[in-house]
């Protein structure tokens, strides 16, 4: 079975949970960028929840079924010609149109049995700034559909789970009283200049410690970096796996699938939150 | 070894030194060690000049027993690899070749001596796929980065920053000064040994 893509949409890649442990030859994990979503989509096709699917950024893509499947559409409310966070079977000849996207940033595709990726270290994400595990998807591919469901497709309730106000926990330089006061009570606005290698915000400026000189170190996936001029970066999942600058603080870890639905000119403000406090949301957050 | 909390997922395990042979060693050894001993949880390991940034699944453990079970490790007992040499040829025609000459009062050629006469160490690798970190850069060529990054930086370009050098493994944004290129593949995904250059290797630069 295979998918024909008869129009790519803006920015449409493979992903699944991304690959770990490629750190010490500067391999970024990538994967998807809500993890929540697609886990869902997955286990509503009845897949396994790291298995590959196709990732839409603002505006989706139309897609040919010549021999039908079941798919789940998860994430943000993209228009689209069938409904979102419930499983779907498409007749042999049917065609899935995925327009613009009402709220948030991102959708997936997710399909019966998953979708056919090479694999480069362990898993079929795209890494689009180097092009390892793959490229953009692009009118005309046919990507196969593979057979590994695991179970029947089944509804799940939609989680609640995307947030404007993000948890943060301290990053581990040292800034002044003042830059942590500005950081945690001012308005940031995502800007056009943001993707999957880091979110650039405008706000009010941050001053960093020692005029922002430091030994570069490994950084986390949802550090927030502050390079001279003071305005943050959000280092997200296509992310270099080492960096120079200051970091201020980090997303926490249940609240990065909510920076994967960050788009340009969202407002967005951060709560600074310790991290024994935010590893309890983590193992507390509610999800079927 | 100090261990600061980076983030609800990643614990930063820092060394004395700075950037310097003895804190690369130390970063060495507890990536040697943290590779061989697998503790429970830890999904990826960042290595830098004189840190290792360990990144955890925190519904499987938490810093605590990770700084517990680090502090357990004999770290000065784990043997360095003894260090490979790797040569790459250089055709030194890079953007910055002139600029940097200029920046030092020198001429381009003295340069191009200056780089290729120095033994360099792969500090690590990081920034992207076998981007390698080398010190070692003769003090009277260290140059500060572009006051502007460019916005994409051709594969295998090689640049110097501060007294650091590097070869862009991929086109990618970046701010070193470009003072020459090699046709070696830094990164190939389907070579068995995809980076050519490992974290602890000497390097020369041969002018081409």
């Amino acid at each position: 079975m295979i998918i024909e893509v008869i129009s790519p949409g803006m920015l449409t890649t493979v992903q699944d949970l991304g690959r770990y442990g490629y750190g010490p030859l500067g391999v970024s994990p990538a994967g998807a960028a809500d993890p929540i979503a697609l886990r869902f989509g997955n286990r509503m096709a009845g897949n396994p929840e790291n298995a590959a699917a196709l990732e839409m950024t603002l505006l989706g893509g139309t897609f040919g079924f010549p021999e039908g499947a079941v798919v789940a559409l998860t994430g943000a409310d993209f228009d689209a010609s069938i409904p979102l966070w419930t499983p779907v079977h498409l007749d042999p000849g049917a065609t899935l149109k995925v327009g613009g996207s009402k709220t948030g940033a991102r959708c997936y595709l997710c399909v019966r049995g998953g979708i056919q990726a090479p694999l480069f270290l362990g898993s079929a994400s795209t890494h689009i700034l180097t092009g390892l595990g793959g490229r953009q998807i692009r009118r005309g591919d046919k990507l196969q559909i593979e057979a590994n469901a695991i179970s029947d497709p089944i509804q799940l309730p939609r989680p609640d789970y995307l947030r404007k106000i993000l948890r943060v926990t301290r990053g581990p330089q040292k800034f002044g009283e003042d830059a942590l006061n500005i950081f945690c009570s001012s308005t940031y606005t995502v800007t056009e200049d943001s993707n999957r290698m880091g979110l650039r915000l405008q706000g009010p400026a941050i001053e960093a410690p020692h005029g922002g000189q430091m030994i570069s170190e490994g950084v986390s996936l949802g550090a927030i970096q502050i390079p001279s001029g003071g305005q943050p970066i959000i280092l997200f999942v296509d992310q270099q796996t080492t960096g120079g600058y200051p970091k201020i603080a980090n997303v926490i870890t249940a609240d990065l699938p909510s920076v994967g639905q960050l788009r340009p000119r969202d407002e967005i403000r951060f709560e600074l939150i310790d991290a024994r406090t935010a590893r309890r949301l983590l193992r507390e957050r509610n999800l079927p | 070894m100090r261990f600061i909390e980076a983030s609800d997922q990643s614990l930063l395990v820092e060394f004395e030194g700075g950037i310097s042979l003895q804190a690369h060693h130390q970063v060495v050894r507890l990536l040697r060690a943290l590779e061989a001993h697998r503790l429970a949880g830890v999904r990826n390991l960042h290595p830098a000049y004189c840190s290792v940034l360990v990144v955890f699944d925190p519904l499987i453990t938490e810093p605590e027993r990770l700084t517990a079970e680090i502090r357990a490790i004999d770290i000065e007992h784990v043997p360095l690899p003894s260090p490979r040499t790797i040569e790459i040829p250089v055709h030194y025609d890079g953007p910055d070749l002139s600029d940097v000459a200029a920046y030092h009062g020198i001429t381009p050629q003295r340069v191009v001596e200056l780089h290729s006469s120095a033994v360099y160490i792969v500090y690590f690798l990081g920034f992207v796929p076998g981007f390698a970190y080398m010190g070692g850069l003769p003090g009277e060529i260290a140059t500060p980065r572009r006051e502007s990054p460019r916005k994409q930086v051709p594969a295998g370009s090689v640049g110097i920053a501060g007294t650091q050098t590097g070869v862009y493994p991929f086109a990618t944004p970046g701010g070193w000064q470009l003072i020459g290129h090699t046709t070696l593949d830094m990164f190939r995904p389907d070579r068995r040994e995809m980076n050519l250059l490992s974290i602890g290797d000497q390097v020369r630069f041969l002018p081409a």
